[in-house]
C-alpha cells in the first residue's frame, strides 16, 4: 500500500509536535528535583560565602564581578581607554548614563 | 470532510512540487531551520541565565559597602563597621575578605576569600571544581602561590565543590584569614568591603543613604542593583545579545526577502499551467500556502527543538567561546529548563507566521496574470 505525501507530513508533523511538547513541558518536570537541589546547594553556598556574582567571565576582574565593579571600570586604566576584553561588550552602560 | 480531503490533495500537490525542486528547497529548509535555530538558543539561553542569576543571588548580602579612593575600589578601614552598625535600622555589618590571583602558569584569574568560619588549619585550601581543571600539575599534591612579598606558600587543597555549584564556585580558593592576608597583601585592620544586614530591606535605599552621610568615601551596593546587573545584562533588549538576536532576525529578513521580491521562471510557468488547465487563482494561493506553511513548520520543529537540546542538553556549547572571551576558565552548568508557552508563541509568530504569509504575495502577482502572458514570459 503506497502512503499518500499529506500522510507522512501529517505523521512527521504530530510527532515533532509530541516531542516539542514533550521536551518544554515534560522534561522540565522530570527533572524539577535535580535542578531544585542543584539550585539549593548553589543559594546555599551564596549565602554562606555571601558571594554576590555569577562566575561567567573570568578573564577580568570588572567581568568577573559586574556588580561590585567600579562604575566607569572598563574605561579606568587611563582616560579615553577602549574596552579590550570581548565580555566587556556583555556589559550594558549604567543606567544614569543610558537615560 | 471534503475540505478537509481538498486540503490533503493540495498538500499532496505541494510535496510532489517541493520535492521536484528537492535540492534547492532542502537547501532553504535548513538555512530556515538555522536562523530558527539561533534566535530560539539566544532567547532560551538567556531567559535560563537570568532567572538562574535572580534564584541564586537572592541570597547574596542585602548591602555591601565599599570605599572608593580617586573613584576605585579601594580597602577599607574595619572601624568603618562600627560606624555604620550605630545607624538605625542595621543588625550587623562584617568584614569581607577576597581578591583576585593570577596564576602565571596558567594565566588564569581566580578569586581567593575567607569565608565567615574557616574551621580549617592555615596551610589548606577549599576550591572550586574549575581552580582543579585549569591550575595545572601540583606540587607534591599542594597549590603554591607566589605572595605579596614574593615568599612562596603552599596550600594544600582539602576539599573540591561540586560541579552542582560551578556556576558560582568555579574560580573560588577559600583560605584562611592568615593566609589571605599574607597572599593577598591585605593589612590587619583592614577588608575588602563590608556586607551590613538590614532588620526591613524596604529601608536599605534610606539606610545607604545615611552610609554615605556618614561616610563620603564609600559605596553602597545593594541587593536589589546586584540582581538587576544580571537582570539587565541577560535582557533581550540590550548588550551582547541584541547583537545575536540583531544578526538572527537580519538573516531571517534578508531570507524572506529574497522569496517575497519574486518567483523563479520555473515556478512562474508552473502557475500559468496550472491556470492554463483550469486552477482558479484561490487554488493557486492555497496551494503556495501550503507550500510555505509546509517548509516554515518543518523548520520551526527542527529550528526549535535543536536549540531546546544545544541548551539545556548541551550546556549552549556554542555560545561559550564568546563567554568565555580570553579567559582560561569557564564553569561546566547545566541550566534549569524555564521555557513558556509565551516564548514559544512569540517564535512561531515571529518566524512561521510572517514567512507563510511572504510567500503568498509574489504567487498572488503572478496567479493574477493572464497565463497565455506569463507563460511566454
Amino acid at each position: 500500500m503506497v502512503v499518500r505525501k499529506s500522510t507522512g507530513f501529517l505523521i512527521l508533523l504530530f510527532v515533532g509536535s509530541l516531542v516539542m511538547a514533550g521536551l518544554f513541558f515534560i522534561h522540565p518536570r522530570l527533572h524539577r528535583d535535580d535542578c531544585e537541589r542543584g539550585l539549593a546547594k548553589r543559594r546555599h553556598l551564596v549565602r554562606e560565602l555571601q558571594l554576590t556574582d555569577l562566575c561567567l567571565f573570568t578573564e577580568a576582574r570588572y567581568t568577573r564581578h559586574l556588580s561590585q565593579a567600579d562604575l566607569h571600570s572598563p574605561f579606568q586604566d587611563y582616560p579615553m581607554a577602549f574596552e579590550h576584553f570581548p565580555s566587556g561588550s556583555l556589559v550594558l552602560p549604567p543606567g544614569h548614563l543610558a537615560r | 470532510m471534503k475540505w478537509i480531503e481538498r486540503q490533503r490533495a493540495f498538500i499532496d500537490f505541494t510535496l510532489s512540487s517541493l520535492w521536484r525542486r528537492k535540492a534547492k528547497n532542502l537547501s532553504l529548509l535548513m538555512v530556515y531551520a538555522l536562523v530558527i535555530f539561533l534566535l530560539s538558543s539566544v532567547i532560551f539561553f538567556t531567559q535560563a541565565l537570568r532567572k538562574e542569576a535572580e534564584a541564586v543571588l537572592d541570597g547574596s548580602p542585602q548591602m555591601i559597602v565599599q570605599r572608593t579612593v580617586g573613584g576605585r575600589h579601594s580597602l577599607i578601614p574595619t572601624d568603618y563597621a562600627e560606624k555604620i552598625v550605630q545607624i538605625r535600622g542595621t543588625s550587623s555589618v562584617k568584614p569581607r575578605l577576597w581578591g583576585y590571583y593570577y596564576h602565571p602558569a596558567t594565566r588564569s584569574n581566580y578569586t581567593i576569600m575567607v569565608p565567615e568560619n574557616y574551621p580549617r588549619p592555615d596551610d589548606t585550601v577549599e576550591i572550586g571544581a574549575g581552580v582543579l581543571r585549569t591550575w595545572g600539575p601540583l606540587r607534591d599534591g599542594s597549590f603554591y602561590f607566589n605572595a605579596h612579598d614574593g615568599e612562596t606558600v603552599f596550600l594544600k587543597a582539602i576539599n573540591t565543590m561540586t560541579n552542582e555549584t560551578d556556576l558560582v564556585s568555579a574560580d573560588l580558593i577559600l583560605m584562611s584569614e592568615t593566609t589571605f592576608r599574607k597572599i593577598a597583601g591585605v593589612p590587619e585592620g583592614y577588608a575588602t568591603d563590608l556586607t551590613v544586614r538590614i532588620r526591613n530591606e524596604r529601608e536599605s535605599q534610606t539606610i545607604a543613604r545615611k552610609i554615605i552621610h556618614v561616610l563620603p568615601d564609600t559605596r553602597p551596593i545593594l541587593k536589589e542593583e546586584i540582581i538587576r546587573t544580571y537582570s539587565s545584562i541577560f535582557d533581550w533588549r540590550g548588550g551582547y545579545v541584541i547583537v545575536l538576536l540583531g544578526g538572527g532576525v537580519l538573516a531571517f529578513f534578508i531570507f524572506a526577502w529574497d522569496k517575497a521580491t519574486g518567483l523563479s521562471a520555473e515556478e512562474k510557468t508552473e502557475i500559468g499551467i496550472l491556470k492554463g488547465i483550469g486552477w482558479d487563482t484561490s487554488d493557486i494561493l492555497t496551494m503556495k500556502f501550503w507550500e510555505g506553511a509546509v517548509i516554515s513548520l518543518t523548520a520551526f520543529l527542527l529550528g526549535v527543538i535543536s536549540a531546546y537540546v544545544h541548551v539545556y542538553f548541551a550546556s549552549a556549547t556554542l555560545f561559550e567561546h564568546a563567554l568565555k572571551g580570553w579567559a582560561i576558565l569557564y564553569p561546566e552548568f547545566t541550566l534549569r529548563p524555564s521555557v513558556n508557552a509565551f516564548q514559544l508563541a512569540i517564535l512561531f509568530f515571529l518566524t512561521v507566521v510572517p514567512y507563510t504569509l511572504i510567500t503568498i504575495v509574489p504567487t498572488w502577482k503572478v496567479a493574477a496574470t493572464d497565463p497565455d502572458v506569463v507563460m511566454r514570459h
